[in-house]
C-alpha cells in the first residue's frame, strides 16, 4: 500500500544538487509533496525533507540511489510514527473583521496561534502544527474574510536519531569506520540509526 | 606561447606558482592524470582551449572526429578497450547536446568518462547568448557527476575530482563545463594535487565479512550453484580472481553481453551468454539452480525476463560495488558489497573445492540441443545466402579469438556476441545498456587507440553503419587502422524479426536502403569490397585482416533470418524460444 513517508537527505551545499535530487522523484513519476532544504545541525551540511505518497519497496530503492549521488552522504526514509514533524502556516485577515469579533480571539487561543504583524488594514497570523491543525484554522478563519494563506514545506526530525556530527566525523575520516557502511540502514533487522 | 616543464617538484601543490591560463591548467591537469589521447570537435566556446593544445600537440594526440556524438563514443571504445578513463572535448550548445547520447550510453555501462565542454562567458549566462545550453541540468541525468567552473581557479581541484569521480567505484561519465572568461583567466598556479578522497562520496562499501561468510555456507551448501557475471568482472580488473573463484567450486559461469571476454569463451566451466539472445543452457538452467551467484552485473530486464518467474527457486547471493544495485530488481538472500578484486578472493577462501560435473553436464546437454536446433544451421548454413553467424565465424577462425570486436545494435550484435570467441577480457565492446545504433563505428576508432597492439574489428549493421559513418573521416584522416565489417541484410532486422513475430509481419518502416558502403568507402580513401558468396568469405575475410590499413567489407547477408534462441518479452527465461 502507498502511504506517506518522509526522507531525510544529507548533503553538501552544491549549486545543481537540488536538481539531481528532485529528478530523481520525477523520472519515476513521483509527485513530490513537500520539499524543505536547509542548513543542517552539522556545518556545511545541508539537510533534505521530502514528503512523498509511496510504496515501502520504492522508497528504500528510491533512498539507494539518492545516496549513491556524489554529494549526498545520507539518505533516510520514515513513517510518520517515526517521526515528530511540524508545517508552519501564515494567515493575513482583514483586521477590522478580527478587532470587532471576540470570537477570533478565543479561536487564536484554541488553534496556538499568534499574531506576526497587524496593521489598520490586515493582520496576520502564525502557527505551526501537522497539516489537519493548520488546515482547521483556514476553515475557522474563513468566515472573516482569510485574504491570503500560506503553508511551509514539512519539517521532521527523526526520533530515533543521534543527530549527524558523528556520523559526519566518520565521513571525514579516509577509513571510513563501521558505522557508515552504506545503506545499513536499510537492513530490516536493524532501526534506523541503530540506537 | 610556453608550455609548462612538468617535474616532480611543480606538481606538488606547494611550489612557487606560475602564472597560466584556465585553459593550460586544464591541459595540465590531464597530463599530470596520465592522459595521452582527446577526442574532440572545435567550436566557439572552447577556442581559449584549443588554443592551449596547439602548444601540447607534443604531449597530446587530440584526434578530431567528425560530430561530437562520435568523439564521446569514440572515448567510450578507447574506456573499454585500455581501461583507462576515455577524454572528450566538445563547445557549448550544439556540441555539449551532441554529446548527451554517449554520456547516456557510458552511464548505464559503467564507463569512465571525463568530458570538457565550452560555455559562454560566465556573465551572459542565462541570456540565450549564442551557443548557450544549460548543459549541466541537460546532462545531470546522464553523468555520474557533473560541475561548471565559472571561475579557473577551480579547475585544478575540481578536475582532480572529475577523474576521481568517474574512475573510482562503479565507474561513469563526468561532465565539467568551463566558461569561456574561466578558460582565458589567468591563474597562479602551484601545481596539481589528485584527488583520493571526498567526503561524501564512498567509492567502495566497505567488505562485511558476515556477509562473506553466509555466502560461503550458501555455496558449500549448494548442489546446483551457478555464476553469471557482469561487467563488473572487468572494471574490477578482477578477471585472475574470477577464475580463480569459479574453478575452485567448479562453478558453471554464463556472462552477460557487458561481461563477455572476462574469461575465456572455451574455458571448460564457461556456458555461455545470458539473456534475450543468450544461450539456451544457462537461461532454461537459471530457473533450476539452487544458488545463484552473480557478479558485477545488475540483473537488467534483458538478462532476466519476467522477473517474478526468475530463479525464484534459488538463494541468491549478489556480489556488486554498488549498494543501490543490491535488491534492485532481484531480492538477494546474501549480498555481499564491495569492490569483487577483494571479496572474491575472500570469498573463495572460504569455499571447499568442488567438482559439479554432473550439473554441468546438465548444461551441456542443453547446449547440444541449441547446437542441433539453432548454432548448427547458423554456422554451417545449407541455404544459398549467408549467414551472420557463419561470418563471426569465420572471423573467429582466423584471428583465434585474439581481436577486439565492435559492434553496434541489433541482430549482428547479438549474432556477434553469441558467435564471437574471446582469449582476452576487454575484447568485447558494445552499447550494451542503452542500445546505441552507431555506436560501433567511433567506438572502434577509440578502442584501436586504446589497445593499439591489438586487431579492432567493428562489426556494424546496415542501419546503425549509418548513423554515424561520418567518422570515416576520422579514420581517414588519422590512419586508424580499424576493420569494418558491415552485416547487410537490408533490414533493420531486430525491429524487422519483431514485427515478424509479434505483428503478424507488417514491415513498418523497417524496409530500409543503403548507399554502395564500398564506393563511399572509398570516397575515404578507405579499401574494401562487398561480397555475396560464400566462397568469398574465407579471403575476403582474410584479405580484410592482412590489409594495412582501414579496410571495409561488406558482407550480404540473408535478409529475413532471425536471431534464436530468444526469451520474449514478458517471458520466463525457461520460456526461451529455440524458434
Amino acid at each position: 500500500m502507498k502511504q506517506e513517508f518522509t526522507i531525510t537527505v544529507y548533503t553538501e551545499n552544491q549549486v545543481g544538487l537540488l536538481n539531481r535530487i528532485a529528478i530523481m522523484f520525477s523520472r519515476r513519476k513521483i509527485n513530490i509533496e513537500s520539499l524543505n532544504v536547509s542548513p543542517s545541525e552539522a556545518e556545511g551540511i545541508h539537510r533534505f525533507t521530502i514528503v512523498i505518497n509511496e510504496f515501502e519497496d520504492v522508497v528504500r530503492k528510491l533512498c539507494r540511489q539518492i545516496e549513491k549521488q556524489v554529494e549526498v552522504l545520507k539518505a533516510y526514509y520514515n513513517t510518520n510514527e517515526e517521526i515528530v514533524w511540524q508545517e508552519l502556516a501564515l494567515y493575513k485577515v482583514p483586521t477590522d473583521q478580527i478587532a470587532e469579533k471576540v470570537k477570533v480571539e478565543r479561536l487564536l487561543r484554541k488553534y496556538g496561534a499568534r499574531a506576526v504583524v497587524i496593521r489598520k488594514d490586515y493582520t496576520v497570523f502564525e502557527t505551526t502544527g501537522q497539516r489537519e491543525e493548520t488546515e482547521a484554522l483556514i476553515n475557522a478563519l474563513a468566515p472573516y474574510g482569510l485574504i491570503e494563506f500560506v503553508r511551509s514545506a514539512r519539517v521532521a526530525i527523526i526520533k530515533s536519531s543521534n543527530g549527524f556530527h558523528e556520523k559526519l566525523k566518520e565521513f571525514e575520516e579516509r577509513e571510513p569506520g563501521e558505522e557508515v557502511i552504506e545503506n545499513e540502514f536499510l537492513d530490516k533487522q536493524q532501526e534506523v540509526f541503530s540506537m | 606561447m610556453q608550455t609548462l616543464e612538468i617535474t616532480k617538484e611543480n606538481t606538488s601543490a606547494s611550489k612557487e606558482p606560475v602564472t597560466i591560463t584556465g585553459s593550460q591548467a586544464v591541459l595540465e591537469a590531464f597530463i599530470a592524470e596520465g592522459v595521452k589521447t582527446v577526442f574532440g570537435y572545435p567550436g566557439g566556446a572552447i577556442m581559449p582551449i584549443y588554443d592551449a593544445l596547439y602548444d601540447y600537440t607534443d604531449k597530446l594526440d587530440h584526434i578530431l572526429v567528425r560530430h561530437e556524438q562520435g568523439a564521446i563514443h569514440a572515448a567510450q571504445g578507447f574506456a573499454r578497450s585500455s581501461g583507462k578513463t576515455g577524454i572528450v572535448f566538445a563547445t557549448s550548445g550544439p556540441g555539449a547536446t551532441n554529446l548527451v547520447t554517449g554520456l547516456a550510453d557510458a552511464m548505464i555501462d559503467s564507463t569512465p568518462l571525463v568530458c570538457i565542454t565550452g560555455q559562454v562567458f560566465a556573465h551572459l549566462l542565462g541570456t540565450d547568448a549564442f551557443q548557450e545550453t544549460d548543459v549541466i541540468n541537460i546532462t545531470t541525468p546522464v553523468t555520474k557527476w557533473n560541475y561548471q567552473i565559472t571561475d579557473a581557479n577551480e579547475i585544478p581541484h575540481v578536475l582532480a575530482k572529475a577523474f576521481y569521480i568517474a574512475k573510482t567505484g562503479r565507474p561513469g561519465p563526468v561532465l565539467i563545463d568551463i566558461t569561456k572568461n574561466a578558460q582565458l583567466q589567468k591563474i597562479e598556479y602551484t601545481g596539481y594535487e589528485k584527488c583520493n578522497h571526498i567526503r561524501s562520496y564512498r567509492p567502495k562499501p566497505i567488505v562485511r565479512k558476515e556477509y562473506i561468510e553466509q555466502a560461503a555456507q550458501l555455496i558449500n551448501e549448494a548442489q546446483k550453484p551457478f555464476v553469471i557475471f557482469g561487467q563488473g568482472v572487468i572494471l574490477g580488473r578482477a578477471e585472475k580472481e574470477f577464475k580463480a573463484f569459479i574453478e575452485k567450486g567448479g562453478f558453471p559461469a554464463a556472462w552477460t553481453i557487458l561481461g563477455m571476454s572476462a574469461i575465456d569463451t572455451d574455458h571448460p566451466l564457461a556456458v555461455g551468454m545470458l539473456g534475450m539472445h543468450g544461450n539456451y543452457a544457462p537461461n532454461v538452467l537459471t530457473n533450476e539452480c539452487d544458488v545463484l551467484i552473480a557478479v558485477g552485473m545488475r540483473f537488467d530486464d534483458r538478462v532476466t525476463g519476467r522477473l517474478d518467474k526468475y530463479a525464484k527457486q534459488a538463494k541468491i547471493i549478489h556480489l556488486d560495488i554498488d549498494p543501490s544495485e543490491i535488491d534492485k530488481n532481484v531480492k538477494t538472500t546474501v549480498p555481499v558489497w564491495g569492490d569483487c578484486k577483494e571479496t572474491l578472493p575472500q570469498l573463495m577462501q572460504l569455499i571447499q573445492p568442488k567438482d559439479h560435473s554432473a550439473w554441468l553436464q546438465e548444461f551441456r546437454a542443453l547446449e547440444a540441443k541449441e547446437v542441433e536446433a539453432v548454432i548448427q544451421e547458423e554456422l554451417n548454413p545449407i541455404s544459398e545466402v549467408m549467414t551472420m553467424g557463419e561470418v563471426i565465424k569465420t572471423l573467429n577462425d582466423l584471428t583465434n579469438g585474439e581481436a577486439i570486436i565492435v559492434t553496434d545494435v541489433g541482430q549482428h550484435q547479438m549474432v556477434a556476441c553469441r558467435y564471437a570467441k574471446f582469449n582476452q577480457s576487454k575484447s568485447n565492446i558494445t552499447s550494451g545498456g542503452l542500445g546505441t545504433m552507431g555506436f560501433a563505428l567511433p567506438a572502434a576508432i577509440g578502442a584501436k587507440y586504446g589497445a593499439p597492439n591489438r586487431t579492432v574489428v567493428a562489426v556494424i549493421g546496415d542501419g546503425g553503419f549509418q548513423m554515424t559513418l561520418q567518422e570515416l573521416g576520422t579514420i581517414m584522416q588519422f590512419d586508424v587502422p580499424v576493420k569494418i565489417i558491415i552485416l547487410n541484410n537490408q533490414f533493420l532486422g531486430m525491429v524487422r524479426q519483431w514485427q515478424q513475430l509479434f505483428h503478424d509481419k507488417r514491415y513498418s518502416f523497417v524496409n530500409i536502403t543503403s548507399p554502395d558502403f564500398v564506393q563511399v568507402a572509398k570516397g575515404y580513401h578507405i579499401d574494401g569490397q562487398s561480397i555475396s558468396k560464400r566462397e568469398q568469405l574465407k579471403d575476403a575475410l582474410q584479405t580484410m585482416l592482412n590489409h594495412a590499413g582501414s579496410y571495409l567489407l561488406e558482407v550480404m547477408v540473408g535478409k529475413e533470418n532471425n536471431v534464436f534462441p530468444m526469451v520474449p518479452q514478458g517471458c520466463s527465461v525457461s520460456e526461451i524460444r529455440l524458434k
